[in-house]
């Protein structure tokens, strides 16, 4: 390992953590967004909504990401549709984090007991009143265990952006491999800033995930 | 519609050609990880300190990185640091395989914590010796309970093994751009088409696995 | 138990003269083809405390469940006040006119013991928020809670939590309240602080109709007591339907609460 050549390139890594986490940023504002909807027009039964929010959910979760993209990219396109790669890497994250965030808030939504809701009912409140105060507080302390395992997972799989030739972390580092070979450095580089990014929310979900698993 | 060429020549051929490689790597690589995954899981019940600090730090790694990032790892990292020239499909299998036996090795182990000392108050009252409390009573709950996230790992390991193309795997996505290539001129709809095929192809093999892990977790819970 | 001041003869005079507050006619529901409530008739009349009795599955708890429209009904009418409440004019505003209070467990976990009670108040009746406190505030008060007003509920114990349920309905002012087995998940050294509350709601003479497994509760409460088995009312009767009762179906049913070592 060559630490001058680790401190040459250290710098660019840290531009490229800038394009990881803006990408993964909006990712995942975009998934909770979507993911919620998702979640509540299946929990309210919405007629057609409902299905196609279904179907959604299972044809993000049961493809694979690095195929959403290319789609997006290069698919799109040819019927006229055409993104930034920045733009495609947001909404390729979105899509696929909507299914999942869809479903860590729709089994939160389902835990909350039914007699929550009834309690809710016999006192009085409108169903948007009983989702608003009661429902949806409780689903949310549920969920939050689930939600910070996709928020990680949204920013590892961020790393297929290198695909669509984005500079995120993974693109330069194969950049570097690629024109230099100083595959060690790169790659040394590589593992540092993604656990410089990873660990702090992992270590966060550990936290969170033992705050809501007693309590109640 | 422009997809014409999806169904002229080889095209068909070559795609299941491509999903034969993604099935291989992904199958070799769970066939590995479901050993070394059990073994992971029970050596993680054990008291030992040291074993416990050693597997805690080789299942955070890997599972904190992006697979990418462990495919570089090993594709490129072996190569320079330690002179090791593995093809991208060996890359490919020794890194599903390790990141397969990781996340397995934590159902087991989560499963395996999940059975209450109730469980074995009960067998041992019985007079049933540990080998055979483990065998008839804990073993039997914890693969109850074990079966669907496991299912849904291996189509998690399926649909990531998508990212082999990328250190240069030619399975059925990287199939998918040689054929877009090859067609770019005739067919300039081609990549459309193409990724929604590859995404169809996909879906048709994860989703039945998704419905597996689904079903057998409500039965699980009854 | 005893509740000595109840007039006995009060409601009795009652029921000839005036409207019943809640007024169940032919109600009728059915799960599926499994028939629960086939035609019961019943009345509350103000002040009166009925208590439901009858064996399990018997359609207690779905008669309370229909009554303040949780359940729809296949047939008959709920009248609240002498205007029907159910079907078609089933409405919030009904609901809050009667109070519920469950099993267990009903109580909002996302909220201090203070916010379940004066949400209803401040929400469904736009109530000011401090008067809506006090109020809360003195409901607390008058269970022996007043200390745990910014407690979260799952730092209670079971028999607090029923306690401050029974508030939360309260804090609404219904007309009836409707009990559904409030002890039945509550370890038995608990099941007494929560009746003790239940009791002198009655003796300030709130109207209440309670289905209860509790015997010598039931006794000390009842001004009337109705057993259901069946779907349909069995037997009709005052506090002596314990030692008294009329047909051989109640007879049986009392019967179960009673042990006999056998070759005594």
């Amino acid at each position: 390992m060559n630490w001058d050549l680790v401190a040459e390139y250290a710098p660019l890594f840290l531009a490229a953590t800038r394009v990881t986490l803006v990408v993964s940023a909006g990712g995942i504002v975009g998934a909770l967004v979507v993911g919620l909807l998702t979640a509540v027009v299946r929990l309210w039964h919405v007629p057609v909504l409902s299905q196609l929010a279904a179907a959604y959910v299972e044809v993000s979760r049961n493809t694979p990401s690095l195929v959403q993209l290319f789609f997006l990219y290069f698919g799109l396109p040819k019927v006229g549709i055409l993104l930034s790669q920045e733009a495609c890497a947001i909404v390729c994250l979105t899509f696929l984090g909507g299914g999942y965030m869809a479903e860590a808030f729709r089994s939160a939504l389902e835990s909350v007991p039914l007699i929550q809701h009834e309690s809710a009912q016999v006192l009085g409140l409108s169903r948007q009143q009983a989702f608003r105060v009661v429902v949806l507080p409780q689903a949310m302390a549920q969920a939050t265990p689930a939600l910070v395992a996709n928020v990680i997972f949204l920013v590892k799989e961020s790393s297929v952006v290198s695909g669509i030739a984005l500079a995120d972390l993974m693109y330069v580092a194969k950049d570097i491999i690629g024109q230099s070979y100083d595959t060690s450095e790169a790659l040394f580089l590589l593992v540092v800033f993604y656990a410089i990014i990873l660990i702090p929310i992992s270590v966060l979900g550990t936290y969170v995930e033992g705050r809501f698993s007693h309590g109640r | 519609m422009g997809a014409e060429f999806l169904f002229q020549g080889a095209t068909i051929q070559r795609l299941l050609a491509g999903l034969g490689v993604t099935l291989r790597i992904s199958l070799i690589s769970v066939a590995l990880s479901v050993p070394l995954g059990v073994v992971m899981g029970v050596l993680f019940t054990r008291k030992n300190r040291v074993l416990r600090a050693v597997l805690r730090v080789y299942l955070d790694f890997i599972r904190v990185m992006p697979q990418l990032v462990l495919l570089f790892l090993v594709f490129f990292g072996s190569a320079s640091s330690l002179g090791l020239n593995f093809s991208g499909e060996v890359a490919s299998i020794i890194v599903f395989t390790a990141w397969g036996a990781a996340e397995l090795g934590d159902l087991v182990r989560a499963a395996l914590e999940a059975i209450p000392q109730s469980q074995y108050d009960g067998a041992f009252a019985l007079g049933l010796t540990s080998k055979q409390t483990f065998a008839r009573v804990i073993l039997p709950q914890a693969l109850r309970s074990l079966l669907p996230p496991s299912v849904n790992l291996v189509t998690r390991i399926i649909k990531t093994t998508s990212l082999c193309m990328l250190i240069g795997v030619v399975e059925v996505v990287r199939v998918g751009q040689q054929i877009i290539d090859f067609n770019r001129f005739d067919y300039p709809m081609g990549a459309l088409w193409t990724y929604a095929t590859l995404a169809l192809l996909y879906f048709v093999i994860c989703w039945p696995l998704s419905l597996l892990s689904r079903w057998l977790e409500k039965r699980s819970s009854r | 138990m005893t509740r000595p001041t109840r007039p006995q003869s009060a409601p009795a005079e009652a029921a000839t003269s005036a409207t019943p507050v809640l007024e169940l006619r032919g109600i009728r529901k059915s799960f599926g083809s499994n028939v629960v409530l086939d035609g019961i008739d019943l009345a509350v009349q103000a002040g009166e405390v009925v208590v439901l009795v009858g064996p399990s599955g018997c359609g207690k708890s779905t008669l309370l469940r229909c009554a303040i429209g949780l359940e729809q009904i296949d047939g008959g009418e709920v009248l609240l006040d002498g205007s029907v409440v159910s079907g078609a004019q089933r409405d919030q505003q009904a609901r809050t006119r009667m109070g519920m209070v469950f099993q267990s467990y009903d109580l909002f976990p996302n909220m201090t013991v203070l916010d379940n009670v004066t949400l209803a108040p401040t929400l469904v009746r736009n109530a000011d928020k401090a008067q809506a406190e006090e109020r809360a505030r003195a409901l607390l008060a008058r269970v022996g809670l007043a200390e745990k007003a910014d407690a979260w509920p799952n730092t209670l114990s079971g028999g607090q939590q029923q306690r401050v349920a029974i508030c939360r309905a309260l804090a609404m002012d219904p007309e009836v309240l409707l009990l559904d087995e409030v002890t039945a998940a509550l370890d038995p050294e608990m099941v007494h602080e929560v009746l003790q509350v239940v009791l002198e709601l009655a003796d300030e003479g709130l109207t209440m109709l309670i289905v209860t497994h509790e015997m010598s509760f039931a006794r000390a409460i009842a001004d009337r007591v109705v057993m259901l088995d069946g779907g349909v009312v069995v037997e009709e009767g005052g506090p002596d339907f314990f030692e008294h009762p009329q047909t051989e179906r109640a007879r049986a049913f009392l019967r179960t609460f009673e042990f006999h070592r056998v070759g005594r």
